[in-house]
């Protein structure tokens, strides 16, 4: 059918691919109005699509070792560009971004630009140079820069620990929907997730989770802007309402001062028996909190999250896969502009999902309205049932206050199309591309997680001399039994426990942010510098977010403690970080300077033309 | 000062300059944000719009255009790589 390489003629493939993908959206359409029932629409959706990966997945099978690792270093920047980003936007940005928003307004949105502006460090500190270095995995950067299998197994250690946090969140994602769009129970769910994952990962390892990604930015960013765009018209917000929602954001104020913003007591929630993680409307849309406390919590939050996407291993080797250095600058700034199609849709869909439960003037507005009526509306039942809305009539006058409609942050996403009317196929459209964005994720993941034991442990440490058959074969066991193991744990719905996903973001900078950057912009750092670097960041890191989370400090501290200078459990990075950066420094400092060959291996990583450092199969 | 020392010094000088910018979008505006809001930019709140959309977009512009002053100064010096096949 294509002449020439797979590699030219990937802008046909995936072009045909997405008209493939509109044609099925315009067939379950069809289906619909022929009588299809929405949950058989939902369980086509999840089944087409997966089917469709995992096909990649076979296709992209390899014995190769840099195919394994970093698909061969030839997908192109664009490409690229899309893979990062479905890599980079999980389950979690997908489904709870907007429900964020909703809740969070102006003081939730630090993680938008925390999650974008990290891109800039990525492009500027990290990519194009551990690009030029020639790598496969973030340890074998930090090992051969300052040489060692100690620094080498430190920063294995770390990788291991953010990645993981972050791998049983999207498992539990992938296990959710999964359950939901299949009417399965959700510890199948979470197997069916796994199984999917590790088809499209197993067989061709890096080369695998690039084609496979790639196909899942297309329908996840699909099925994320088709029903923005559409319910901003339906609830006449303008044609483009990326342009168009100043007005409908002052009418937000006005609604909030209107219906008042109140506060609910513990006590009076707990008496009417609201379902656990479900919230109501608190806070301002668009008001700054005022106050010097306020505006350091939000640029915590952001710096935060912006060193950690910088330091995030799944991320920063999708840039060892392009052909140049170049190229692999040029691919972080088409990342960040794929992710910011998304991003910057969240705010929108927040804000007209919120107006169209919230203004009187439209028939979805419910707020305000009788409850007998609002119980009696088909949507509100439904989700009723599945404990993701509750209605508490506090003060017993039979109309729905702001304040008495609680709703979990996921069902912004999930129902907004049905509040507004859109057809059911939307809502399956909604659901593959809930699971894209989860499984593309935890794919990335796993992937990171395995290639660094395989890469770093196994075959660096362990066994040198393993020839290339064993490698991969250890290689992918270690991929299922990574896998399986966050399966295992998500199955038992312990996230709640296991934190946020901003934690991995903390990790992640507490233990590898300063020892890359320094390794490439600071010739003088050393080996003993690193590795203490790294083991005073994580472990302090870890130490303070023991002391400073209620759910560890009760049972180990005896009590909850208040957080230093308002540092709580989402920005405990904000106290790895420093550390492992002044250790690091004082560390190198006093131990001998690197030896003349590592000094001329940093010239040469700075430099974008001539070899790389580590051979293209090593 | 050999050219290498050279082309290193114009691409830590093209890297403050990047991070100036990026501190500025992502840290320095937000000091200001109550005041921010008072102004409006199309018909949204300042502060609101940097935060949802503005600096967003803004590290967009600002990673394309890093990307092409990075590669005039391999040229410049000569480290310009050929596209390979």
């Amino acid at each position: 059918m294509f002449k020439g390489n797979f590699i030219d003629n990937l802008p046909k493939i995936y072009g045909t691919y997405t008209g493939g993908f509109f044609v099925f959206i315009i067939l379950m359409a069809i289906a619909e109005q022929a009588g299809v029932s929405a949950k058989n629409i939902g369980v086509m959706f999840v089944a087409f699509t997966v089917l469709i990966y995992a096909l990649i997945g076979y296709l992209s099978r390899t014995i190769q070792v840099d195919a394994y690792y970093v698909a061969g270093r030839q997908v192109p920047t664009v490409f690229n560009g899309m893979a990062t980003a479905a890599d980079w936007m999980s389950g979690a940005s997908f489904v709870a971004l907007a429900g964020g928003v909703y809740y969070g307004g102006y003081t939730y949105m630090a993680f938008l630009v925390g999650w974008t502006g990290g891109y800039v460090l990525v492009a500027t500190l990290m990519a194009p140079y551990l690009r030029k270095f020639g790598c496969y995995t973030v340890p074998d950067f930090i090992g051969t820069r300052y040489g060692g299998n100690l620094v080498r197994a430190c920063s294995v250690f770390v990788l291991f620990i953010a990645s993981f946090t972050y791998v049983t969140a999207q498992i539990n994602a992938t296990g959710t929907i999964a359950s939901r769009a299949l009417g399965i129970p959700f510890e199948a769910g979470v197997w069916v997730g796994l199984i999917s994952i590790l088809i499209c990962s197993m067989l061709g390892g890096m080369r695998a989770v690039t084609w496979t990604q790639v196909a899942q930015y297309i329908v996840l960013i699909v099925a994320y802007l088709i029903p923005v765009f559409w319910i901003s018209n339906k609830v006449g917000g303008g044609v483009f309402p990326h342009l168009m929602l100043g007005d409908e954001v002052a009418r937000l104020g006005e609604l909030e001062q209107q219906f008042g913003l109140v506060k609910n007591s513990a006590a009076d929630m707990k008496a009417a028996g609201v379902p656990g993680g479900l919230k109501y409307i608190s806070g301002t849309h668009a008001g700054v909190p005022e106050g010097g406390m306020a505006v350091w919590k939000y640029l915590s939050l952001a710096i935060c999250m912006m060193v950690g996407t910088a330091s995030l291993p799944h991320i920063l080797m999708r840039y060892f896969t392009t052909p140049t250095v170049r190229a692999a600058r040029k691919s972080v700034a088409w990342s960040l502009f794929f992710i910011f199609l998304l991003y910057s849709s969240a705010p929108m869909l927040a804000t007209l999902s919120k107006l169209a439960l919230m203004d009187p003037n439209l028939p979805t507005g419910i707020i305000g309205k009788s409850i007998s009526d609002v119980q009696s509306i088909e949507w509100v039942q439904r989700w009723s049932e599945v404990k993701q809305v509750f209605i508490a009539d506090f003060n017993g006058d039979g109309i729905l206050q702001l304040n008495e409609w609680f709703m979990r942050g996921d069902v912004v996403v999930l129902a907004t199309p049905e509040i507004a009317g859109l057809p059911f196929v939307i809502s399956g459209l909604v659901f593959a591309g809930g699971m894209a964005a989860a499984m593309s994720t935890a794919d990335g993941l796993v992937l990171a997680i395995s290639n660094a034991l395989s890469h770093d442990i196994y075959y660096k440490i362990i066994d040198p001399k393993a020839d290339t058959a064993k490698r991969l074969l250890v290689a992918r066991v270690l991929l299922v039994i990574i896998g399986a193991a966050g399966a295992y744990i998500a199955s038992f719905r312990l996230t709640s426990i296991l934190g946020s996903v901003a934690w991995a973001f903390d990790f992640a900078m507490s233990g590898l942010f300063f020892p890359l950057v320094l390794g490439v912009w600071w010739k003088r750092a050393t080996r003993q510098g690193a590795i203490a670097g790294i083991m005073a960041g994580i472990l302090s890191g870890l130490t303070y977010l023991l002391w400073v989370y209620p759910k560890f400090s009760v049972p180990i501290f005896g009590g909850v403690n208040t957080p230093f200078l308002g540092i709580d459990h989402l920005r405990f990075g904000m106290i790895g970080a420093p550390i492992c950066l002044v250790v690091m420094v004082v560390v190198s400092l006093m131990t001998k300077e690197p030896d003349a060959a590592t000094q001329k291996m940093v010239d040469d990583t700075r430099i974008p033309t001539g070899k790389a450092i580590l051979g293209k199969q090593h | 000062m050999s050219n290498k020392d050279a082309y290193w010094n114009k691409t830590k000088n093209h890297m403050i300059v990047t991070l100036v910018l990026w501190a500025f979008f992502s840290l320095v505006i937000f000091m200001f944000g109550s005041e921010l809001n008072t102004m409006s930019f199309l018909g949204y709140p300042l502060a609101y719009y940097m935060t949802a959309q503005g600096s967003l977009l803004a590290f967009v512009v600002m990673l394309f255009w890093t990307a092409n002053k990075q590669e005039k100064i391999d040229e410049e010096h000569g480290f310009s790589e050929r596209e390979e096949d």
